[in-house]
């Protein structure tokens, strides 16, 4: 068993004969580059060296390093496999520049992946970078030109560096131009290196100059020739290096004609790697495929490259001024489509590809035996690959959604068929007898006796349903009665829905009989069919309520728009009061395509529904959502009356609100079972899967119990440190501005404004993508985000796709832009009130605003501020004034993302929402710059950047209800009072005060320019009760509301 | 070649457990960190445990002694911390010298009595070199990528001083540990590099890097390839992994290094991932049963272990490994290659 003969193999069957061991160059970035002699041409990018591009230089020159990282970044992109990197220019501090651009370079994953050629003529530039790269370099380069010595030292220090070495083809009386001198040379400086450095052989690299031909001197004919002759005979005899040069030389003096440069590369590069050259300077962009240059243009060009004829240089002159430019043009990779049904569909669910899958589904359903062990089979294999890549981080949620996507259409496609099957599948009845073909034959004649009996003697409630059944009376579906199915009788039965339902006497209620209903659901469900239930009661007294629940039984998503279902059934619903939905949307879909049944109760979901769903439907887990802080009541109150009736699933929280901290110390403690706070779509497959897993549960949930304990333990220990003021001394410490001094600006356009259709077109340079891509847990800068190492390439895909959705929402209008703001004449009133001057109908109205004030106990020196702090006090004189508006694009959504759904398209169904969402807060961005520059004019002449409107650059703010500066959600009661907002736009307010439609803002506008962002942080029980007293609310409401601010 | 060179190639060697878990146990209190010589020293020094060296020998010889009777054929010094730019924090920074000459002292001390004991299975002592607390080739301020907390030259400079201490109390080996910027390790062993040319000695140079999670790379970004092609231009007695992961999550990286490296691999994993409060909680049977895929799949030749182990799961590990012959090597074999 521990034979040590029986090793891993090692990578080359050679290496157990040292004579003939291959010993490859081996560089390294962040990931390996391994030259074997079997590698192809190693291409070195050179765009990021100052002589070799002019843009690269000018960066340098004006010090913009982060836009030089893109031509970095470009030529990685591009192919390069090693990039050079000079700095050697005349006016740039070398050193500094070569240091600073790798460290740059170091900290972006995707460019530091490959390796480092660190170029210059000068030694000291060429050290500090050696000593600045994690790597293993190549030095770019040394020669004998200053001497033996030299050479030597510079030699022995980069082994020590443990860097690779070009070495040119120079020596002390100058370049080599022949292959006896490139030869001479190569020989002397393999043999010093080899033998007094002991420098390993394999990390030489030999440029032995490449010139330029066809220059029409005599001495230049044979420059090409002579470096390859020259290549071979050093790959010949001197072992284990490589050679590279730069090949763009070649072709020098015919610059200006690009197709004829691309071709002498290409023929140059054809005999000079036959010859051994592996790698070398090249732009891609000027090669040309070696067998696609024109006969002609070949025999020309390597006429003069091979100096065959005396007369070639003239003669390619000759042809050159005919030859014109091809273009090439990118096609489909289709080649996937050849392979084997299974790889076909598999490749088509892991790339979210949905052009081929009926086709390939359909295949499969001839082939199977039944139609649904095409879902069990090939789409299951599929299915796992995806999830196994996802678990592992190869694959991304845009990319798992698409995936998602492709599978739910193959499952619409297949449904139909599996019905069918299903009915084909149960025992066939006697001839004639249609409505048997559910029956057990053996039994039939028997129970045809007992089932016309029943039928003939209707129990009351049975003859008031079958009244509203019979005769496709409900919503057109066909029921029948007391129809037989295998060895039992249906009360009705609806065949299309494969809905069952039973309508039980009092008999049931006995112990034996509700045992023998239990095994008949069973097996009844067993056969595809649903059993809804109902007592005689329900049906006599409650009529409204049973047909609603068969119609909402009926309209049931078929078994594929649901998950399959076979690993669990998880309830998901955005709380009371809620409104938003598109992170639980993007759980659902990502637990639908593990195999999870999904019933997702949508937004605004009132408690009692998702305990009677949960019920009902016999969840194994229930998952909250929420984005607004009123929704963290909703999820504890929830979880309490989990407790109180007796639940004992699992509990899962997320959405932003939500935390580990509040999950922990708020939820947790009100159910004994298990609370999970996920707030990633990615984690939630595998918390749910520990959750139900028989073997892992039980630890899994003592863990986390405990986890949570510890957490609460440690968190209530450092709530405790802080410590606050009086709310009366925190507003002895408010903001000082000097209002004395203070400009104020009257706005130009005072009084309320409606905007009733914006053009989308005006919002598109005002969005912000960097939440969009975190909507989809993609994380990162934009647009670095769009290059990034790891998640790029989805990254890029998932902003294409977005951007092709939104241009259809701007082309067809499909989402409304609607606004409503006003500018009003304001002054702040005892420290925290600000006093609204609006009208209403021609008459002037006062309404206050109320401001809560940060009561932490701050550093010497620092205030305690509060949003009334920015408007000038009655009692300073002035008039001052407040603006505050509402945004909304939200209009439209719904519709849209119902029609993507009922499409299977939950991927454009997610993303129309998260646009929705960019385009709300775009438009809040471009009406604040609006009111700054036009409408309120207190600063005309600002000019700035949509980078710098992110990182609000611009003077005053525009807080918003239910954020940090002004936490309290009942303020927005107030706006909409003075704007009408729901009369003028449409907006509501649910009962937890969210907007609906989701995709809308409202909040202040302040115009001083000392104004400023913050938190107001926790705050004490004096400041509530004041604000209640202010307000004119009980203290337990006001209590309830800025809970989550509340310091314990 | 050096003698543990030529065990290396006959037998795995067993290297020792975590000093700081079995420090813990003594529960030192600020007063026993400072002993008697530094009772005024101006900053706190509790958790300066390479202090302890020197004002507890006797615990780590203690440990040393353990770990030696566990089954370990290496230990390693109390030097982790011990460079002028990790002592920065207790302002130890002219203690250096001296705690790497004292911890080497000790170690060599308990290893030669062990020897004189059984000669049958000589022990060796290997002079931790850990990674500071800087790294040279990422910035710790997210807003300024292109800055370094620290130079090559500043960390060459210190790791000369701490591998020329070590050296001078008696070390057989040194041992770069703990990886997880390579920049740092190439710092390191050019500063080794230089000291064997100056000295004209030839000690035996093992590195140990840090896969810091399932990412697959270390804290600097390269995979586990890469990070060996960056330091294989300095003759190695082995290159391996430690810490930040179980055994069992170690494995494919490990198979990278058997299978690409001329070098002896090592590995000396955490005992398994840790719980929920941080501790880590895999017994020494789970681990041994771990390792011992390492070993019938013959990726390794040095085996050990890191965060959470003791001399329990050295024993268990050294029993499971004594049945089993190492990774074949082909290091020597490279010597003999003309040119």
């Amino acid at each position: 068993m521990n034979n040590p003969t029986e090793n891993p193999a090692t990578e080359s069957s050679s290496l157990n004969n040292p004579e003939v061991r291959i010993r490859p160059l081996k560089l390294s970035g962040l990931e390996p580059l391994v030259i074997t002699p079997d590698s192809l041409f190693v291409n070195v990018g050179e765009r990021t060296n100052v002589s070799g591009s002019k843009k690269f230089l000018r960066l340098i020159k004006e010090e913009k390093f982060e836009e030089a990282l893109s031509v970095a970044r470009e030529q990685v992109d591009g192919g390069a496999q090693i990039i050079d990197i000079n700095m050697d220019d005349g006016l740039i501090e070398g050193k500094e520049a070569m240091v600073k651009f790798l460290n740059l370079i170091v900290a972006e994953p995707d460019i530091a992946r490959v390796p480092i050629m660190i170029d210059s003529s000068k030694w000291e530039i060429i050290e500090a970078g050696l000593q600045v790269v994690q790597g293993k370099c190549v030095v770019n380069s040394i020669s004998l030109k200053e001497g033996e010595e030299e050479f030597l030292i510079h030699a022995r220090k980069i082994k020590r560096y443990g860097a690779a070495v070009v070495v040119m083809a120079f020596d002390e009386t100058g370049q080599a131009d022949n292959y006896e001198r490139r030869i001479e040379i190569a020989k002397r400086s393999y043999d010093l290196l080899t033998q007094k450095v002991k420098f390993p052989p394999e990390d030489i690299i030999f440029d032995l100059n490449i010139f330029p031909v066809g220059t029409g001197m005599e001495e230049h004919r044979r420059n090409a020739i002579d470096y390859i002759e020259a290549t071979k005979w050093v790959k010949e005899n001197l072992p284990h290096v490589s050679l590279s040069g730069g090949v763009s030389n070649v072709s020098f003096s015919f610059r200006g004609n690009n197709p004829v440069r691309e071709a002498m590369h290409s023929a140059f590069l054809y005999h000079a790697i036959k010859a051994g050259m592996n790698m070398g300077i090249v732009n891609p962009a000027l090669l040309d495929v070696y067998d696609n240059i024109p006969k002609n243009l070949l025999e020309h060009v390597e006429d003069v490259i091979l100096d065959r004829r005396d007369d070639a240089t003239e003669r390619l002159l000759a042809l050159a001024e005919n030859v014109v430019g091809t273009k090439r043009k990118n096609t489909l990779d289709l080649s996937w489509r050849k392979k084997p049904l299974q790889e076909r569909i598999t490749h088509a669910l892991v790339k979210g590809i949905d052009a081929y899958i009926i086709e390939d589904i359909e295949q499969a359903r001839q082939e199977a035996e039944r139609p649904i062990e095409v879902i069990e089979g090939h789409l299951m294999i599929g299915m796992n690959v995806v999830g196994d890549l996802f678990g592992s981080g190869k694959m991304f949620l845009p990319q798992v959604v698409k995936s998602a996507r492709v599978m739910k259409k193959a499952v619409a496609y297949l449904l139909p068929y599996i019905e069918e099957a299903k009915k084909n599948d149960a025992p066939q009845p006697p001839k004639g007898e249609q409505y048997w073909r559910t029956a057990e034959p053996a039994l039939y004649g028997l129970m045809k006796k007992y089932a016309q009996k029943m039928r003939n003697q209707p129990t009351e409630a049975e003859a008031l349903l079958w009244n509203v059944l019979s005769g496709k009376n409900l919503a057109g579906y066909k029921f029948r009665r007391q129809h037989i199915i295998g060895s039992y009788i249906a009360d009705f039965i609806c065949l299309k829905r494969n809905l069952i339902i039973e309508v039980d006497g009092s008999i049931h209620q006995l112990p034996e009989n509700k045992s023998t209903d239990k095994e008949r659901t069973a097996w009844l469900e067993e056969q595809g069919f649903r059993v809804v239930r109902f007592q005689n009661k329900e049906v006599l007294h409650q009529f409204d309520y049973v047909q609603e629940k068969i119609l909402k039984e009926l309209e049931v998503p078929p078994l594929g728009a649901r998950g399959l279902g076979g690993s669990g059934k998880i309830l998901l619903a955005t709380v009371k009061g809620d409104v938003h939905d598109i992170g639980k949307n993007i759980v659902s879909v990502v637990l639908a395509c593990n195999n999870y049944e999904i019933i997702d109760l949508g937004v605004m979901v009132p408690p009692e529904k998702i305990i009677e769903t949960a019920k009902a439907e016999n969840v194994d887990i229930i998952g909250l959502s929420g984005l607004i802080t009123p929704s963290l009541d909703e999820m504890s109150f929830l979880a309490k009356e989990m407790q109180r009736q007796n639940f004992s699933v699992p509990l899962l929280i997320g959405g932003a609100t939500t935390s580990k901290a509040h999950t922990a110390v708020k939820i947790d403690p009100q159910y004994k079972h298990a609370v999970v706070h996920v707030n990633d779509a990615s984690r939630a497959v595998t918390v749910v899967g520990d959750l139900l897993k028989e073997s892992t549960k039980k630890k899994y949930m003592d863990d986390l119990k405990a986890e949570y304990d510890t957490f609460r333990q440690n968190f209530q220990k450092r709530s405790k440190v802080k410590s606050f003021l009086p709310i009366s001394a925190a507003r002895r410490n408010k903001f000082q501005i000097d209002w004395e001094h203070a400009r104020i600006s009257k706005p130009g356009k005072p009084g309320i404004q409606v905007i009733d259709d914006l053009d989308l077109r005006e919002l598109e340079k005002y969005i912000d993508w960097m939440p969009f891509f975190r909507t989809w847990e993609l994380h990162g800068r934009f647009p670095a985000i769009l290059e990034d190492e790891t998640v790029g390439e989805q990254a890029t895909a998932l902003f294409k796709d977005a951007k092709i959705l939104l241009k259809k929402i701007m082309d067809e209008k499909l989402l409304k832009a609607k606004a409503v703001y006003g500018l009003f004449p304001a002054n702040s009133v005892n420290d925290d009130d600000i006093e609204v001057k609006y009208p209403e109908n021609s008459e002037e109205k006062t309404i206050i605003f109320r401001t809560l004030r940060q009561q932490l106990n701050k550093h010497k020196g620092k205030p305690n501020f509060a949003l009334a702090d920015f408007i000038a006090p009655k009692e300073s004189g002035k008039q001052d004034y407040i603006g505050c508006f509402c945004v909304t694009t939200g209009f439209g959504t719904e519709e849209l993302a119902r029609k993507f759904e009922e499409d299977q398209d939950d991927y454009n169904s997610i993303m129309i929402k998260a646009l929705a969402d960019r385009l709300a807060e775009a438009f809040a961005e471009y009406l604040h710059e609006k009111i700054r520059t036009i409408h309120w004019g207190y600063e005309p002449e600002e000019d700035l950047s949509n980078d710098e409107l992110i990182k609000e650059s611009y003077k005053g703010i525009r807080p918003a209800p239910g954020y940090p500066a002004c936490p309290d959600h009942l303020e927005k009661l107030s706006i909409w009072e003075i704007l009408k907002i729901e009369e003028n736009i449409g907006v509501k307010l649910t009962d937890s005060l969210a907007m609906w439609p989701a995709a809308s803002v409202s909040g202040y506008y302040f115009a001083n320019p000392e104004a400023r962002y913050f938190g107001v942080g926790k705050i004490k029980e004096d400041q509530v009760e004041d604000f209640a007293r202010r307000k004119g609310i009980s203290v337990e409401k006001a209590t309830k509301w800025l809970n989550p601010n509340i310091a314990d | 070649m050096s003698k543990i060179e030529e065990i290396l190639s006959k037998k795995i060697l067993i290297l020792d457990g975590a000093m700081g878990t079995m420090l813990q146990e003594y529960k030192f209190s600020e007063e026993d960190f400072r002993g008697s010589r530094f009772a005024d020293w101006p900053v706190s020094v509790k958790g300066n445990n390479d202090l302890l060296s020197i004002t507890q020998p006797q615990a780590i010889a203690e440990i040393h002694r353990k770990y030696f009777l566990a089954g370990a054929d290496i230990v390693e010094t109390n030097t982790f911390s011990a460079t002028t730019i990790a002592m920065a924090d207790y302002d130890m920074q002219e203690l250096v010298y001296e705690i790497n000459y004292e911890s080497a002292r000790i170690a060599k001390k308990v290893a030669e009595e062990l020897t004189q004991e059984n000669s049958k299975k000589p022990r060796f002592v290997a002079g931790a070199i850990g990674p500071t607390n800087k790294t040279a080739s990422m910035s710790p301020d997210v807003n300024d990528p292109g800055f370094r907390a620290i130079s090559f030259l500043d960390l060459h400079k210190a790791y000369k001083q701490q591998a020329g201490a070590l050296i001078d109390g008696g070390v057989d080996v040194l041992l770069i540990e703990t990886v997880f910027d390579t920049l740092n390790a190439k710092a390191a062993l050019f500063a080794i590099d230089e000291l064997k040319e100056e000295r004209g000695l030839d000690i035996p140079v093992m590195i140990s890097g840090t896969i810091t999670d399932a990412s697959g790379r270390t804290l600097s970004g390269q995979t586990a390839e890469a990070f060996l092609i960056s330091v294989s231009h300095i003759p190695l007695l082995s290159i391996g992994f430690n810490c930040a992961l179980g055994a069992k999550q170690l494995t494919p990286h490990l198979e990278v290094l058997a299978r690409k490296s001329d070098f002896g691999v090592s590995a000396y994993p955490n005992a398994g991932l840790p719980n929920a409060f941080g501790e880590y909680d895999q017994s020494p049977k789970e681990m041994a049963l771990q390792t011992k895929e390492y070993l019938e799949r013959g990726l390794v030749n040095i085996l050990g272990g890191c965060c959470g182990t003791t001399p329990d799961h050295i024993r268990a590990i050294a029993e499971v490994a004594k049945d089993y012959k190492p990774r074949k090597l082909r290091f020597r074999e490279t010597s003999k290659i003309l040119f």
